[in-house]
């Protein structure tokens, strides 16, 4: 996916513009939380099952190379293919071998933000496939020609209206309505249904790779996963090397923990297990299956000290949660993954150099790592991430060098006191008569959003040190 | 995060608690560390104020200059760990020393760090909940409506919400008429609001916005970063509504002009 990180304060400020957006975006940070937060009050244990998530994902990470290859021995002996793909360009080129293999030229696909990341759907595409998105957020902005800007629901930038048109458009199925949402939801359906049933490959991703008995889990609103993976004679996972657990129990207890995060659920529609192409008494199920598991630097993460970011399982709460989420809207942060998550992983997993301005959108105010249910510290890492772009000089040398010299003089109280006593007395005899400044010189990014409060007669230092002298002691 | 990082404990008569005064007090607003000063006198303290105190530390921290705030962090510890109690009239800069020093420090200067985040509090954690700071009298000061704002680092690092409420209603007699999404950030978070105004611009105003959806006459807060911000925000659209710090409140002197107003 073509990154557009480098240009995040204009992307955001095109957003903040757009005023139908805008309103939906509050509407979704007003409405997420509430649902979220009366699910797991619901649920008894919400925390003591953070805790135990928290340590089987620090264990799974521990040993990741020894579930990676008791998952891949239990997939193979279910009868499954499995393939490590280094980077994006390899689970590509090794899902379209898998296509072109097998004669698949049609493709249903299931929600998946790895194959986002590698940007599998415009590489099967210039290979001549016909790849069709399922998920109905993911099909509305694979139509729309536009790219998912939340993690969960893909397609919550636009409204019903717009998607209504989008379909008239789209479909031809001749003059038609389309007055509720319900209509929209249902022509939705029927043009799936077909491709569904003329697709000769189906590809999903997984929430959980189970090294025990070498399934995977995944869990859907709308089934279309499991339509995915059941009708076409192929089915492919796509899914980072990062998600494998060691016990079924692990990936049920960590599916009660994303569920309510996600959506305020207790359960989604559909939670579903995979174990491998159809057996002798089996009805239905494909005949083939792979998994292609992506590694895609997650590698170099493991060893970093970023590392806890792979124990997030995706739930998108701290999209739901943070105020910088909320004003601009995924697209601002210009790749795969938005909000905090996004804001950690898109360095990683791209370049510092392109996406600096991130790790940047954030005031520290905590609200994700209180509601991460992997208990990741979110802030923190992002923090660190600024520590390196400050280390790396990618930060703004006005900034870099204002702020050195402030922390400089703060490390000498005398001149620093001498200092802001006199900026304090000069700023206050300017602004008393108005109590705050419009402008400022050099104080233009605080200006231009609010007026500067004028300081009071003369720094606290100074009145206290004044009250000191027995002269002034009453 | 949230758990209280000391257990709570009595404080014997005559304690000495040394008033780290902040630099925006120190800069802005000093009639908030005078009003400190007054309360903890009140609740039975002997208050000093360390005279080579400056910034604790967290602008050059949050924009990622650790290199910078390193010495800084050990200069504020020095200054401060021969205190009995530290006490703080601001929930970041008292979250900075809580828990963002014994993160960047490390060895013997780590445990220093613990040592002085076990005696640091936020100014309404120590009034209300080490203090016990009792009512002289109610001072039913004729305030009108106040509205809180909870600054993040004071609610989700140190866990204050109750405290500042419980103060105004036992001190002051007043009732918070609460804002809405009351958990959600100003829009301050230090350099953010000067590198990235526009987003903070949204965020402000929707604080403010709920601020006046409540028809308070007073904005009241623990952190004179949010309050700025908040403030310059009313000021630029010409709303009324005064912000104030809430030691002004709750020592019931409200003799200087609010928060970028004249006087």
């Amino acid at each position: 996916m073509q990154q557009h990180s480098d240009t995040f304060l204009d992307n955001a400020s095109a957003a903040l513009k757009n005023s139908g957006q805008a309103q939906r975006r509050d509407f979704f940070a007003l409405f997420a939380p509430l649902v979220r937060s009366a699910a797991v009050a619901e649920f008894e244990g919400f925390e003591q099952l953070r805790k135990h998530i928290k340590q089987v994902r620090q264990h799974s990470l521990d040993n990741l190379e020894h579930y990676l290859s008791q998952f891949e021995q239990e997939a193979v002996h279910n009868g499954n293919h499995v393939h490590f793909a280094r980077d994006g360009g390899e689970l590509n080129s090794l899902v379209l071998d898998i296509c072109q293999q097998n004669g698949a030229r049609r493709i249903a696909k299931g929600k998946s933000m790895v194959t986002e990341e590698t940007g599998l759907n415009s590489f099967l595409q210039r290979a001549g496939l016909d790849v069709m998105e399922t998920d109905l957020g993911e099909y509305i902005i694979q139509q729309a020609g536009e790219t998912p800007s939340h993690i969960v629901g893909p397609a919550l930038h636009k409204s019903a209206a717009e998607i209504r048109e989008l379909f008239l458009h789209k479909h031809d199925l001749g003059p038609r309505e389309l007055p509720q949402t319900e209509d929209l939801v249902g022509e939705a359906r029927q043009v799936l249904r077909e491709h569904f049933l003329k697709a000769e490959l189906g590809i999903i991703g997984a929430n959980a790779l189970i090294a025990e008995n070498g399934y995977s889990m995944l869990v859907t609103n709308e089934g279309n996963g499991d339509l995915c993976a059941n009708l076409p004679r192929v089915m492919v996972v796509c899914t980072t090397i990062d998600r494998v657990l060691p016990r079924a129990q692990d990936a049920t207890a960590m599916q009660r923990l994303l569920v309510r995060s996600a959506t305020g659920q207790a359960q989604t529609c559909y939670t579903s297990f995979y174990s491998g192409p159809r057996r002798e008494s089996d009805i239905d199920g494909p005949l083939e299956v792979h998994f292609v598991l992506l590694d895609n630097r997650r590698s170099d993460i493991l060893g970093s000290d970023y590392r806890e970011i792979l124990e997030c399982i995706r739930c998108g709460a701290c999209l739901n949660h943070c105020p910088i989420y909320a004003a601009v809207g995924g697209h601002a942060y210009g790749w795969v993954y938005p909000g905090p998550v996004g804001s950690v992983l898109t360095p990683l997993l791209t370049s510092l150099e392109q996406s600096h301005a991130l790790p940047n959108a954030c005031t520290s105010c905590g609200r994700c790592a209180e509601v991460c249910p992997a208990n990741i510290p979110l802030p923190d890492l992002l923090r660190d991430l600024r520590h390196e772009e400050n280390k790396s000089k990618l930060s703004a040398p006005r900034w870099r060098y204002g702020l050195k010299l402030h922390a400089w003089l703060a490390r000498h109280p005398p001149l620093y006191q001498a200092l802001t006593g006199v900026a304090v007395r000069i700023l206050h005899l300017l602004g008393r008569r108005r109590g705050s400044f419009a402008r400022l010189p050099f104080a233009d990014g605080w200006t231009s959003e609010r007026h500067f409060p004028a300081p009071q007669e003369r720094t606290f230092m100074q009145l206290y040190k004044a009250r000191m002298t027995p002269r002034d002691e009453r | 995060m949230n758990e209280p990082h000391q257990e709570q404990i009595r404080l014997p008569q005559g304690m000495r608690v040394a008033l780290f005064v902040t630099c925006l007090a120190d800069l802005f607003r000093p009639s908030v560390a005078f009003a400190s000063i007054k309360l903890l006198q009140q609740a039975g303290c002997e208050v000093t104020v360390p005279l080579l105190q400056t910034c604790c530390g967290q602008p050059s921290y949050n924009s990622g200059d650790y290199e910078s705030t390193v010495p800084l962090a050990r200069q504020v510890i020095t200054l401060l760990e021969p205190a009995d109690y530290v006490v703080v009239p601001s929930g970041s800069c008292a979250g900075m020393i809580c828990h963002h020093y014994p993160r960047l420090l490390h060895g013997a200067w780590h445990d220093r760090a613990l040592q002085l985040a076990a005696k640091t509090f936020e100014l309404t954690v120590f009034l209300h909940d080490i203090a016990r700071i009792a009512p002289t009298e109610i001072q039913s000061c004729g305030y009108p409506t106040v509205t809180y704002h909870d600054g993040c680092a004071g609610l989700r690092e140190l866990g204050i919400r109750d405290q500042p409420r419980q103060l105004l209603r036992e001190l002051c007699g007043i009732e918070v008429s609460e804002l809405q999404q009351s958990e959600v950030c100003c829009g301050f978070g230090g350099t953010f609001c000067a590198k990235m105004p526009e987003i903070s611009g949204k965020m402000v105003d929707d604080k403010l916005k709920s601020a006046l959806d409540t028809g308070a006459g007073i904005l009241a807060g623990g952190d004179l970063g949010c309050l700025l911000n908040i403030a310059g925000r009313a000021r630029r659209q010409g709303d009324a509504i005064e912000v104030r710090h809430i030691a002004e409140l709750l020592c019931g002197d409200l003799s200087a002009p609010a928060i970028g107003q004249s006087s």
